[in-house]
């Protein structure tokens, strides 16, 4: 079955099994691999992607879910990597393996949209549903902070 | 692809990446840090396998086999080249070496990339930067004393002149190699890039979702598969029905392949092949399979424990015995006795395994997140009946290794179902698969006894140990000294006593055991610092106190596991960071309802403190940790830790390896344990085996020490203290022990 929905700005279409989880749809049929697969469960937020500017995760989100709405992955979220939050976790050295990162920015950004100005407590409220098994978690915080002071932090979300 | 050059090792020694002439210096890395040195010699006939590549560019390339894992070793290792070289650190990228059959060395693990790499590196450095000062003074036909490098170039003094690298290739390229053992290394007063933070080379790669790794491999034609397995570990198929399965849209296939025992320990299993990996999960679902669950079904957590516990009633085998421990246990004025436990723990990485493999007649192309790409390379080349050297395996990024990607059962599975479809396939475990088909760090009960004497001296130290040891399965013949590595530190203690045995006895078991960030130095650190701390308790002494005054004058203790490494357990290093991370934390500090008189100057409401120092991978780490207690819930509020790693190459590398371990073990103490019931693992996803998360973080401090000792490991020592400094804070908060792992709230209540 044909779904239709914006990606990062541009319209695409795909002929897929309507429950097929939007992840699967990306990273498959689309070949787009910045989203990652941890668990299949929401249960570890590797797989977050904005869903009409939403967090959400695409693991559990079936594709006919998402029929006519706007859809942004980390690839989309700039054109080239200078995303405040993006930048935040270059200047903090955030990642170590990385795996689980493209998934914490998503979750950071949508957090910043909600909150230009969160305190740890909301970062630890916003941020609890996304695991870092190398345990970055203390240069998240950081990083989410330097993003937030930062003028376009605020204003750049997705 | 980013993730690896496809290059033939010929070409890439004549000529640069851009064609034109190069200057390289070829050198060699030790890889595995699990081989003997003498197996490593023998399988090693080129013993060049790192290579320095300098072209007209004026790039610097190092190429070598080590594996990114996000232990930041793929920054680090270039640090230390281009500090010797004299480089602009813009200069300098690495790249991953093609796995070579004739090098058997290439692997990552042991904490030793850093530690190893130190002298060649800085010599393979030297060797090329003196070939370039004799090439610049030839080319101005100076005296060699009065050109130095400087900035990738030469700098001429008097006549102010300046030659690149690059603009010196074609010449020094010419020159013969200096001999790497004298060539001269820079003084280490002098460093400019050792020492000081460099960001990881490809953090921005992953904070844009660019960068690469193994599950995102794609090939034209790619066939997505996932196995069903067999829960029970030694189970295997008996009779399936794939009906189903195939009418599922997109289910292209179903076969089956066979378990393999020695060189990979895989499960064998149905196999779906489908067009996307979604299809093939559903497929999966369909399947209709009749397990024949093998001799382990009786296995459990509580038979384990039974076994353990029968164990421990008789003597074991004896490990290590000086003095007369039982004699000074008999006459000791105070005795401590006390059994920990410690249950199997998964490596979790967050990418689960996979592998990607296309095998034609010709030849074979293989996408692996390895850590043991040579093993990679033998486990295909042997499924696909070719030579090695017809078997590309192209390391790429790991979302975590841990020790996990250390085995090739991904690789043999991948394998067999390219060879028998002949299309490019990736074989994806799912978490559950990931979860419950790992190779566990092993689950051990430890029986310590120990005496103090009137003078608060150790009169006595006995550690009885069971566990399901590594050796059993990886090292049959025993030639590593199997007992003696599963005790590592303990031992070797760095507490002075007279009466000192170790005894250990097998645990079998049907679970698969093998390396886990810090191995036997996850149980030894707990058990040695938890048991030292109940002495300290017994004997009415500050735990630090008690520590410092044990391990006595400074002296190098040989390490009992592996005596032939001349590599010494150093006590007054340990001292030093027992000391600095009581100093930074403040160690002392009245608690809250403590002495008015120093009010303004004492531990929050509530919080209490406890202690640990430890050796482990050659350096040195303390941790205070700061918990409180509430209703047996615990919470970890701060870990301060002092580390000497010997120099640190870049130290926010080295603090963030240092964070990163805090949380790898906290996840092992405060979370979940892995358990087995009817001979299978009972948890299979993040709800019932979960991870820490934001909000359960400490504030996590590392102090340095500015060390000029040669580095040494840094991957895996700042694990094994986190679990006694937890369990020792809460004892000081509650009273009550934590003597087995996780923590359980009923351990507490």
């Amino acid at each position: 079955m044909a779904t239709t929905f914006t990606l990062n700005g541009k319209s695409r279409t795909v002929d897929v099994s309507p429950d097929m989880p939007l992840l699967w749809v990306l990273r498959d049929t689309l070949n787009m691999t910045g989203t990652k697969f941890g668990c299949g469960m929401a249960l570890c937020g590797a797989c977050t992607v904005h869903i009409n500017g939403e967090a959400a995760r695409s693991c559990i989100t079936p594709v006919s879910s998402v029929a006519g709405k706007k859809i942004t992955t980390i690839e989309g979220l700039s054109a080239d990597g200078n995303h405040p939050v993006q930048q935040a976790w270059i200047a903090e050295d955030v990642p170590q393996c990385g795996y689980c990162q493209s998934g914490q920015i998503m979750s950071a950004v949508a957090l910043l949209a909600k909150k230009p100005n969160p305190t740890d407590a909301d970062i630890d409220d916003f941020m609890s549903g996304n695991i870092c098994r190398c345990g970055t978690y203390q240069r998240i915080r950081k990083a989410i902070h330097r993003a937030a002071a930062t003028p376009a932090g605020k204003a750049k979300s997705a | 692809m980013t993730t690896a050059p496809v290059l033939n090792r010929r070409e890439f020694l004549k000529t640069g990446a851009a064609g034109g002439a190069a200057l390289v210096v070829a050198f060699h890395l030790p890889g595995s840090a699990f081989a003997a040195a003498e197996d490593q010699e023998k399988k090693t006939p080129n013993p060049l396998n790192a290579w320095v590549r300098i072209t007209p560019d004026n790039r610097v390339t190092l190429i070598l086999g080590k594996s990114e894992m996000g232990q930041g070793a793929m920054t680090a290792l270039p640090m230390i080249l281009a500090e010797e070289l004299y480089l602009d650190w813009k200069q300098v990228s690495v790249e991953q070496a093609p796995t070579d059959p004739k090098i058997y060395d290439h692997g990552t693990g042991g904490s030793g990339s850093v530690a190893g790499s130190w002298l060649p590196l800085r010599r393979a450095g030297a060797a090329a930067r003196e070939m370039f000062v004799t090439a610049a003074a030839q080319h101005w036909n100076v005296s060699r004393d009065t050109c130095k490098a400087q900035n990738g170039g030469v700098l001429h003094g008097a006549r102010k002149q300046f030659l690149t690298y690059g603009e010196l290739v074609e010449d020094a390229a010419k020159l013969p190699v200096p001999d790497l053992n004298t060539v001269p290394l820079k003084n280490s007063d002098d460093f400019t890039i050792v020492g000081h933070d460099r960001k990881r080379f490809e953090a921005a790669a992953k904070s844009t979702g660019a960068a690469k790794f193994g599950i995102d491999s794609r090939m034209p034609g790619m066939e997505y598969a996932v196995i069903a397995r067999c829960p029970v570990f030694g189970g295997k198929v008996a009779k399936f029905d794939a009906t189903k399965a195939k009418a599922v849209p997109g289910v292209r296939d179903v076969i089956s392949i066979d378990a393999v025992g020695e060189g990979a320990f895989t499960s064998g299993g149905v196999v779906v092949l489908a067009d996307n990996s979604w299809a093939a999960i559903q497929g999966r679902k369909a399947l209709d399979i009749t397990w024949d669950e093998g001799p382990n079904t009786g296995e459990s957590s509580e038979s384990l424990r039974k076994h353990f516990i029968e164990n421990a009633a008789k003597p074991g085998k004896v490990v290590r015995s000086d003095g007369d421990a039982d004699a000074a246990l008999g006459s000791a004025a105070k005795k401590v006795e006390a059994v920990y436990e410690l249950p199997f723990a998964p490596h979790a990485c967050m990418e689960p395994m996979n592998c990607t493999v296309h095998i034609r007649p010709e030849g074979a192309e293989a996408w692996v997140p390895t850590q043991a790409p040579q093993w990679a390379q033998a486990v295909i080349a042997g499924v696909a009946k070719l030579p090695p050297e017809k078997v590309n395996v192209h390391t790429t990024l790991m979302g975590g290794g841990f020790g996990r990607r250390y085995q090739a059962d991904f690789v043999m599975e991948a394998a067999q179902v390219a060879k028998v479809t002949g299309k490019p396939v990736q074989v994806l475990w799912t978490r559950e698969d990931d979860m419950q088909h790992d190779f566990y760090r092993p689950a051990s009960y430890h029986r310590m006894q120990g005496a103090v004497d009137a003078q608060g001296k150790l009169a006595a130290w006995k550690h009885f140990q069971s566990s399901t040891s590594i050796a059993a399965v990886w090292d049959k013949n025993g030639k590593e000294k199997p007992e003696a590595s599963e005790f590592a530190t303990a031992a070797f203690i760095p507490y002075e006593t007279p009466n000192f045995r170790v005894e250990y006895a097998l645990a079998h078991s049907g679970v698969p055991r093998a390396w886990w960030r810090s191995v036997e130095h996850s149980s030894s650190g707990f058990v040695v610092e938890t048991f030292v701390d109940e002495l300290a308790a017994a004997a009415g002494v500050d735990p630090l106190k008690f520590r410092l005054e044990l391990i006595g004058d400074a002296r190098k203790i040989p390490d009992f596991t592996n005596p032939k490494q001349n590599k010494p357990l150093d006590t007054a290093r340990l001292k030093a960071v027992l000391q600095l991370a009581a100093e930074k934390a403040e160690w002392g500090l009245p608690a809250a309802a403590g002495s008015p008189a120093v009010a303004g100057k004492q531990l929050p409401k509530g919080v209490a403190r406890g202690i640990a120092g430890y050796y482990s991978f050659e350096s040195y780490t303390a941790a205070v940790a700061e918990v409180s207690v509430d209703k047996g819930k615990v919470r970890v509020h701060r870990i301060v830790y002092a580390v000497d790693c010997g120099r640190p190459v870049n130290p926010s590398g080295v603090v963030a390896q240092v964070e990163s371990a805090a949380v790898y073990a906290l996840s092992a103490v405060m979370k979940d344990a892995i358990t087995i019931d009817r001979g299978r693992v009972q948890q299979a996803n993040f709800n019932d085996y979960d991870m820490p998360r934001m909000s359960e973080m400490p504030k996590i401090e590392v102090h340095l020490v500015m060390s000029k000792e040669d580095p040494t490991g840094i991957g895996e020592p700042g694990l094994p203290v986190v679990a006694p400094a937890v369990g020792n804070a809460i004892f000081a908060a509650t009273g009550k022990r934590l003597r087995r792992l996780p923590i359980r709230n009923e351990d507490l209540a």
